[in-house]
C-alpha cells in the first residue's frame, strides 16, 4: 500500500505532439486537470480530440512533451518505461472499451491476475467480495465471452480496483452497451469511486451519463475546458 | 504461470494440434535414432570392439577402400614396435569371404586375422578362443545367421574348411557381415587364395592388412607413420574405411539435421501467430502494468510446457515402435544416451524457435489497449 497521502490526480500545462515531422499533431494542448479522491471527471468530446492522448498521458503510458502529471504528488511524466509499468500496476487501475478482458481466463481469475502481476503488493481486496460488490458473484466461473456486455464491463471495473489504485481511468465505458446497461454501469463507477476515495477520469461519448459525474469536461482540438 | 497454465488450459487444441506435430517429430527421431545406432553397429561393432588406439595402412592407402586394399609387412609392424609410446602393435588381416556351412547355411564373414595369442585375440563368451589352425571365433549374431557351435564352414572356390570353435559375447560385425576371428596364418592362406595342399607364396606369409596399434594418449602418429612408411588413422577414424559406413551415417545425420530445423520452425510459426493473434491482450496486460520479463516468462513455460510434454509422449510412442522393430531383421538398435540427446536438443531447439517468436511481447505498446476492440 502506498504510503503518501491520496491527493489525486494533477494535469499541469501539458502538451503532447504525435507523429513527427511535417505531420506532427498537437494531441493535448496545455491542458490542466485536477482531480481530487472520490471524485468522478467525465471528459466528452468528439472523436480525435485527444480524449484517449489525455488517458495515456495521465495512465502513464506515455510521457508528455511538456508538463507535469502528478498522482498523489509523485510526478510520474519523468519516470522511464519501466518504473512506469511498475507504477501502473501498483497505483493506477484502468477500465477498457467493452471491458477488454482475457478470454482465457475466469471472472475471478482475472481479479486474481492482477494481484499475481505483482509479488510484492500485499494490500489488494479480496478478489471475492470486490465481484460481490460488483454484482457479479455468480458469474465467478464464466469465462469473458459467457457474459453479456454489461457483465463484461463489471468485472472489468471490478479488476481495475483490486489493487486499491489512486487513480482509475476509463475509456468509454458504456461504447458496447444498450441505455440502461449504460446507467447502471456508470452508476456503479460513481458509487466505487466515492467508496474506494480514488479519483476517476471517464471518457465517453455518451451524453446520457453524465448525470452522474461530479464534474463534467469538453475536449477540443487538444484543448480542456469546463464543459 | 498463473498466466501461463490458464492460457494452455484455454487454447488446449491449438496447443495440441501444435504438440502432436513436434511429438510426430519426436518419434521419427527415436525411429532413426535406433536406425543410426542399429547400422553403426552392423557396420562397424567389429572395429568398436577391439581394443584397438589406431590402425596404420601402407602408405598412400586412400581410406574408403583401406580395409581392402592396403598390405602391410611384418617389417612395418616391428618398426611399430619401436616408436615411443606403442604399448603393442600387431598385424591384423581382414577380407570378405562366403561360406556355406556342412549343414548347408550359407554364410558370409568379415575374417578378422589376428595373433591367437596378441592383445586382438577375442575372449569367447562360448567354446575356446583361437589356437587350433582352422579354429574360427565367432560373432554372437552369426548364430542368428544359422551358424552354431562345432560347424564346419567351407569357403566358396578354394574349399579350406574352418571350424567354429568360438562365439563372442556381443555383436561384432563389419560392413553389415558377421566377424570370424582366426590365426593370422590361416588368413594369410585365405588372403593369398590358396586352398588346402597347396603351398603358400613365401612372400604371402608376412603379409597383413594393416598394423593394429594399442598406444598411449599421446603416442605421435604421424612419427611411426614416417618410421614404418604407412598411413595411420585413429581407430574412430577407421571406421569411415568400413563399407557404406560414410554414406549411411551422412545420410541419417542429413535427415536428423533436417528434423531438428523442422521443429525448430514449427514450434516457432506456431508461437509466432499465437503472439500476434494476442496482441491486443499483451497490449491490456502492459497498460495494467505487467513488466516485460513477466509477459517473456509467461510465454516460455508455455513454450517449455508444451515442448516438454509433446516430446515426452513422442518419445513413449517412439520407444514402443522401436521394441516392435527388434528382431525383424533391420538393424536397430536404441541406446539411452542417443535417445536423450535428441530428446534434449528438440527442446533446446524448439525453445530457441519459440523465443524468437516470443520476443516480439516486448514490442508490444501499452497504448494499443486503448480505444476499440481490434
Amino acid at each position: 500500500m502506498s504510503t503518501t497521502e491520496r491527493t489525486g490526480l494533477v494535469l499541469s500545462n501539458v502538451t503532447l505532439r504525435l507523429g513527427d515531422g511535417d505531420t506532427t499533431v498537437t494531441a493535448l494542448d496545455c491542458v490542466d486537470l485536477t482531480v481530487r479522491p472520490g471524485e468522478l471527471v467525465a471528459v466528452v468530446g468528439p472523436s480525435g480530440a485527444g480524449k484517449s492522448s489525455l488517458l495515456a498521458v495521465a495512465g502513464a503510458l506515455t510521457s508528455p512533451d511538456a508538463g507535469t502529471v502528478t498522482i498523489d504528488g509523485r510526478d510520474v511524466a519523468a519516470m522511464g518505461s519501466k518504473d512506469r509499468a511498475a507504477y501502473r500496476r501498483d497505483n493506477i487501475g484502468f477500465v477498457f472499451q467493452s471491458g477488454n478482458l482475457l478470454p482465457a481466463l475466469t471472472v475471478l481469475d482475472q481479479l486474481r491476475l492482477v494481484t499475481n502481476l505483482s509479488r510484492r503488493r500485499v494490500d489488494t481486496r479480496d478478489p471475492r467480495q470486490l465481484l460481490a460488490d460488483v454484482g457479479m458473484a455468480h458469474r465467478a466461473d464464466r469465462r469473458p465471452h459467457q457474459l453479456s456486455g454489461g457483465e463484461r464491463q463489471r468485472v472489468g471495473i471490478a479488476r481495475a480496483l483490486v489493487g486499491h489504485p489512486s487513480l482509475l481511468l476509463v475509456d468509454e465505458p458504456t461504447a458496447a452497451l444498450d441505455r440502461a446497461r449504460s446507467h447502471e454501469v456508470v452508476q456503479l463507477l460513481a458509487q466505487e469511486t466515492k467508496q474506494s476515495a480514488v479519483a476517476t477520469v471517464m471518457v465517453t461519448h455518451d451524453q446520457d451519463v453524465l448525470e452522474h459525474c461530479d464534474r463534467v469536461m469538453e475536449m477540443i482540438d487538444g484543448r480542456l475546458s469546463a464543459g | 504461470m498463473f498466466l501461463a497454465l490458464r492460457e494452455l488450459r484455454f487454447a488446449r487444441w491449438r496447443f495440441a494440434l501444435m504438440g502432436s506435430v513436434v511429438a510426430l517429430i519426436a518419434v521419427l527421431m527415436v525411429l532413426l535414432s535406433g536406425l543410426s545406432s542399429g547400422l553403426v553397429n552392423d557396420g562397424v561393432s567389429g572395429l568398436q570392439r577391439l581394443p584397438v588406439t589406431a590402425f596404420a595402412f601402407d602408405e598412400g592407402t586412400k581410406l574408403d577402400s583401406a580395409f581392402s586394399r592396403s598390405v602391410v609387412d611384418t617389417q612395418q609392424v616391428e618398426r611399430w614396435r619401436q616408436q615411443p609410446g606403442v604399448q603393442a602393435a600387431e598385424p591384423f588381416g581382414t577380407m570378405l569371404i562366403n561360406t556355406r556351412s556342412d549343414r548347408g547355411v550359407p554364410a558370409d564373414l568379415a575374417v578378422f586375422g589376428v595373433e591367437p595369442n596378441s592383445f586382438l585375440a577375442p575372449t569367447p563368451a562360448e567354446g575356446s578362443g583361437l589356437g587350433a589352425p582352422d579354429g574360427i571365433v565367432v560373432s554372437r549374431t552369426a548364430l542368428d545367421a544359422g551358424l552354431r557351435l562345432g560347424d564346419t564352414v567351407t569357403v566358396d572356390r578354394i574349399g579350406t574348411e574352418l571350424k567354429v570353435v568360438g562365439v563372442t559375447a556381443d555383436q561384432r560385425t563389419y560392413g553389415h557381415v558377421d566377424v570370424a576371428y582366426l590365426p593370422l596364418a590361416a588368413w594369410q592362406r585365405l588372403h593369398a587364395g590358396v586352398g588346402p595342399g597347396q603351398a603358400l607364396p613365401p612372400q604371402a606369409a608376412d603379409q597383413a592388412t594393416a598394423v593394429a596399434i594399442r598406444a598411449d594418449d599421446n603416442v605421435d602418429l604421424a612419427a611411426g607413420d614416417a618410421a614404418a612408411g604407412t598411413s595411420s588413422f585413429e581407430k574412430k577414424d577407421s571406421y569411415g574405411a568400413s563399407p557404406g559406413y560414410t554414406a549411411e551415417t551422412s545420410t541419417l545425420t542429413l535427415i536428423r539435421v533436417f528434423l531438428y530445423a523442422i521443429s525448430a520452425l514449427v514450434v516457432g510459426a506456431f508461437f509466432t501467430v499465437w503472439t500476434i493473434n494476442r496482441r491486443h491482450e499483451l497490449a491490456v496486460l502492459r497498460a495494467m502494468g505487467a513488466a516485460k520479463s513477466y509477459l517473456l516468462r509467461d510465454g516460455l513455460v508455455q513454450a517449455l510446457a508444451i515442448l516438454t510434454a509433446s516430446i515426452a509422449v513422442g518419445v513413449g510412442v517412439g520407444l514402443a515402435l522401436g521394441g516392435l522393430m527388434g528382431g525383424s531383421g533391420v538393424p536397430f538398435a536404441l541406446e539411452a544416451p542417443a535417445v536423450a540427446l535428441a530428446a534434449v536438443l528438440l527442446v533446446l531447439l524448439g525453445l530457441l524457435g519459440a523465443s524468437a517468436a516470443i520476443v516480439r511481447v516486448t514490442t508490444v505498446d501499452p497504448l494499443a489497449a486503448l480505444g476499440g476492440q481490434r
